[in-house]
């Protein structure tokens, strides 16, 4: 066999690994905080009566959804420059390019995952919520975002999983992220195993902590379970509440 | 209290109120019953405005029920109990119970926490305040539900079938605390088919067919002798 471990521990921890790492992690957190900021008040939207803007909303997820990805990463460091000469300036870098292609290219799928979401909620909740006289973003952030936030953990965790495999496509906007940094370092040693393997590990690593994250979040929506509320709200009286 | 004027109100071509009017005196207990899909449900719901009116006037402690400014003010004189429940799953009784306190009036967390606990008191539930709905029965999520609309202090309280969706063993439960209210003075429209609590609480039962109002009389007279042949019908169907 010819793989070197010493190639692999040695490159595992070096800097511009870690730092590939850290850059691919970053961007996807950035850009999947933003894509869930863009899409949760186009979902309230769509989720409320029939408006102009719901067709307008709709037509927003329809145009980024048919867009390949790796086109629009293209567009926003290529095209946008020459549209629009502030984006030739020194701050316009790849990292950003990335962000604001991903984001908006994942609010698509957002919206439509915040939208079920919502409507799954029982419409009696809103109802209720109308009832006692509260405004409606006191409904929407005391008592539908709370309830929503069950449905539409697993596919958004889905989605953060897709996007942290996609950032690698930041590569061809000389993104310095992981993949890049194997890529480069392949090409210098033709090394493949080692360098491959380390990039294979960083990946693992940063989706098992991600589902340990779901884990630890899903904690917090024990009432939805006879047996599990009896423990939490047991738990929370002899804390004093 | 309550003022009704010829209200009209559709479902896209559907025609679900009809020239409804109803007068209702401060502390009057009113019950409404009538055939499924008559509208009982929509005539409350207009009232404090959770499905808004086409036509005619709604008036509610001196407040114009549809006029934009005053939407939330109706909503906190009047609350309202519904068929199932709608307790919010994710907040324990009591903080069911002190979530509009706190958003809607800006009581303190303590004194919302106090009122709380003496209106689940008034509805015998105090020793669950500590529960989420999910661990408690159907008569017992009700009562919490009468005291989570309690804590916003309403004048008037609206109930759609607060006990249609109960197992036998709980209506008694409810009704008992419904009782209670009606007896301390509270303005109450109650849509029902039990025909033992209007007998008792009622001051007028209320008859509904096809979005109309077709007689409205004290439940000795309405029960003994209803005058119409759909109300008499009616009767004869619950009764079995
Ligand atoms: N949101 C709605 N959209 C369309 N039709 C409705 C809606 N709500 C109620 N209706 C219709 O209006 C009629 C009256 O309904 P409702 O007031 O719920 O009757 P009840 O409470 O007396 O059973 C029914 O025929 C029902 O199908
Ligand atoms: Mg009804």
């Amino acid at each position: 066999m010819n793989f070197d471990p010493s190639t692999y521990w040695e490159a595992l921890f070096s800097w511009p690994f870690l730092r590939g790492a850290l850059l691919t992690l970053g961007l996807t957190v950035a850009a999947h905080m933003t894509a869930i900021l863009i899409a949760l008040p186009l979902a309230v939207v769509l989720n409320g009566p029939p408006s102009a803007l719901r067709k307008l909303i709709t037509a927003y997820v329809g145009f980024f959804r048919a867009v390949p990805t790796l086109l629009q990463l293209l567009f926003v460091w290529n095209a946008l420059p020459q549209i629009f000469p502030i984006f030739r300036e020194e701050w316009f870098t790849p990292f950003l390019a990335a962000w604001i292609a991903l984001s908006l290219n994942e609010s698509a799928y957002q919206v439509e995952i915040n939208r079920s979401a919502l409507s799954a909620v029982d419409g009696g909740q809103m109802a209720a919520g109308q009832a006692i006289g509260l405004k409606r973003s006191h409904i929407y952030r005391y008592i539908m975002l709370p309830q929503a936030l069950r449905v539409a953990l697993p596919p958004t965790m889905n989605e953060f999983i897709t996007l942290l495999k996609l950032t690698s496509l930041a590569s061809i906007i000389s993104l310095q992220e992981l993949m890049t940094v194997t890529q480069i370092n392949v090409a210098r040693t033709f090394q493949f195993s080692e360098y491959y393997a380390v990039a294979l590990t960083w990946y693992l690593v940063m989706v098992y902590s991600l589902m340990g994250l779901q884990k630890l979040v899903e904690r917090r929506f024990r009432w939805s379970s006879r047996t599990e509320a009896a423990v939490l709200a047991e738990a929370r009286r002899s804390r004093g509440w | 209290m309550i003022s009704l004027k010829n209200v009209n109100k559709n479902y896209g071509a559907f025609h679900a109120l009809k020239d409804v009017s109803l007068d209702i005196a401060q502390g009057e207990k009113v019950v409404i019953c009538g055939p499924s899909g008559s509208g009982k449900s929509t005539l409350i719901r207009c009232v404090n405005h959770l499905e808004p009116h086409d036509s005619g006037e709604i008036r509610l402690d001196g407040l114009e029920v549809g006029a934009a400014k005053d939407v939330l003010k109706v909503r906190r004189t009047a609350g309202m109990v519904f068929q199932n429940f709608n307790l919010f799953p994710h907040l324990t009784v009591l903080e069911n119970c002190i979530l509009a306190p706190k958003l809607a009036s800006g009581v303190s967390d303590r004194e919302a926490r106090k009122m709380a606990e003496e209106y689940l008191a008034r509805v015998h539930i105090l020793d669950q305040a500590w529960k989420f709905p999910i661990q408690l029965s159907g008569g017992q999520q009700q009562r919490v539900a009468i005291a989570r609309a309690l804590c916003m202090k309403p004048k008037v309280m609206l109930f759609d079938e607060p006990t249609s969706a109960l197992d036998p063993e709980m209506v008694g439960e409810v009704l008992d605390v419904m009782g209670e209210l009606a007896a301390e003075g509270m303005t109450m429209i109650c849509v029902t088919h039990e025909m033992a609590f209007a007998r008792k609480v009622a001051d007028r039962v209320v008859f509904m067919d096809a979005g109309r109002i077709i007689e409205v009389a004290p439940p000795e007279e309405f029960f003994a002798a209803p005058k119409s042949d759909r109300a008499r019908a009616f009767l004869s169907q619950i009764s079995h």
